[in-house]
């Protein structure tokens, strides 16, 4: 953590390199058998490369505080979006080849 | 944004008067400009990120609903080419991050040199994904009359068409914004050059940075999602 008001050079390329390691691992992650948990290790690893992105390729960790309102707004409505539209799909009792644990 | 200024454009003015010629008269001064700008961008972003958020529901939706069809048609993605251009489009965000940086120093050349970096990269993922799309075109696999596909799976093959019509449009989406901001990097090219960037303005160039990190956002989601969390599933 630095009390510096802009991410540093240093910074950018430890981020960048951090990017392409997180790329290699879930590369290799795809390779392994791991049932449902391919889907959800792939996608942490992307979320922690979006907010690699985010916070310091974008800088938000070092914008206004109304900017991180609206980005923290759309990650919230982005949810409500895949979630309610899921939360009807799941629930539909009759539709028997909907099984999202396979 | 704020780019054109009529007088100045073609001329190149000391620093202090540029800033005077860069400021728009509603703003109070530059910095309180600069917020509000890259406050404006970041609404856009937001409704991009509704805007692909639709997509992604729907491919999650019917990722669901047609698994084993999804599985089939996912597996024809090549993950090493999806991969290289994944960290092709991590160097350009780097390359991109760098003439933001060297833009707010006011160094002009190494500005320019970092934006055809980025831009050369940004041709080379496009390139690549070129080389994918006609893959699929010469495997039948784009949806239309000529779509077919050969299957042994319990699935509808019409499930597998639905799967690469989200593909394609998604990456088509992605390819697009991609040419845009191309665009948009030839012409922060053409200001540098005309010395239009300074460390008092450069607000273009930061602006175009966080529109280029977007779309590197997007990719960093599509690629495990079509290329990666099926490929070791049984369709």
């Amino acid at each position: 953590m630095s009390d510096h008001a802009h991410p540093t050079v240093k910074t950018f390329v430890t981020v960048w390199a951090s990017l392409l390691a997180l790329t290699a691992l879930t590369v290799f992650v795809a390779t392994l058998e791991l049932g449902p948990f391919n889907a959800i290790v792939a996608l942490s690893i992307a979320t922690i490369k979006a907010l690699l992105v985010l916070l310091f390729f974008m800088e938000l960790r070092y914008s206004t505080a109304m900017t991180k309102v609206v980005v923290v707004a759309a990650v919230f409505f982005l949810m409500l979006l895949v979630g309610l539209t899921l939360s009807d799909y799941l629930t539909r009792g009759w539709s028997s080849y909907i099984n999202p644990f396979r | 944004m704020h780019l054109t200024t009529g007088s100045t454009r073609g001329l190149t003015l000391p620093d202090s008067e540029l800033a005077v010629h860069n400021l728009k008269h509603h703003f109070a001064d530059l910095e309180q400009q600069k917020a509000t700008s890259t406050f404006g961008m970041w609404l856009f972003l937001v409704t991009e990120i509704m805007f692909f958020g639709g997509m992604f529901a729907a491919y999650l939706i019917y990722r669901l609903s047609y698994y084993n069809a999804w599985v089939a048609g996912s597996q024809t993605m090549e993950i090493r080419l999806g991969a290289i251009n994944t960290a092709v489009l991590i160097c350009s965000s780097l390359t991109m991050v760098m003439a933001v940086h060297f833009a707010k120093l006011g160094n002009r050349k190494l500005t320019a040199i970092c934006l055809i970096l980025t831009l050369l990269l940004g041709f080379s993922f496009l390139g690549i994904k070129a080389v994918e799309y006609h893959g699929h075109w010469v495997h039948h696999e784009v949806p239309g009359p000529n779509f077919h596909f050969e299957h042994e799976g319990n699935f509808d093959p019409r499930h597998v068409s639905i799967f690469f019509a989200l593909y394609f449009a998604m990456t088509g989406m992605h390819a697009f914004h991609m040419i845009i901001g191309a665009g948009l990097l030839t012409w922060l090219l053409i200001a540098n050059a005309r010395g239009r960037f300074s460390p008092e303005y450069h607000s273009p160039v930061e602006l175009v940075g966080l529109y280029w990190h977007f779309v590197d956002l997007i990719w960093i989601y599509l690629f495990p999602l079509l290329y990666l969390i099926s490929h070791h599933h049984n369709g």
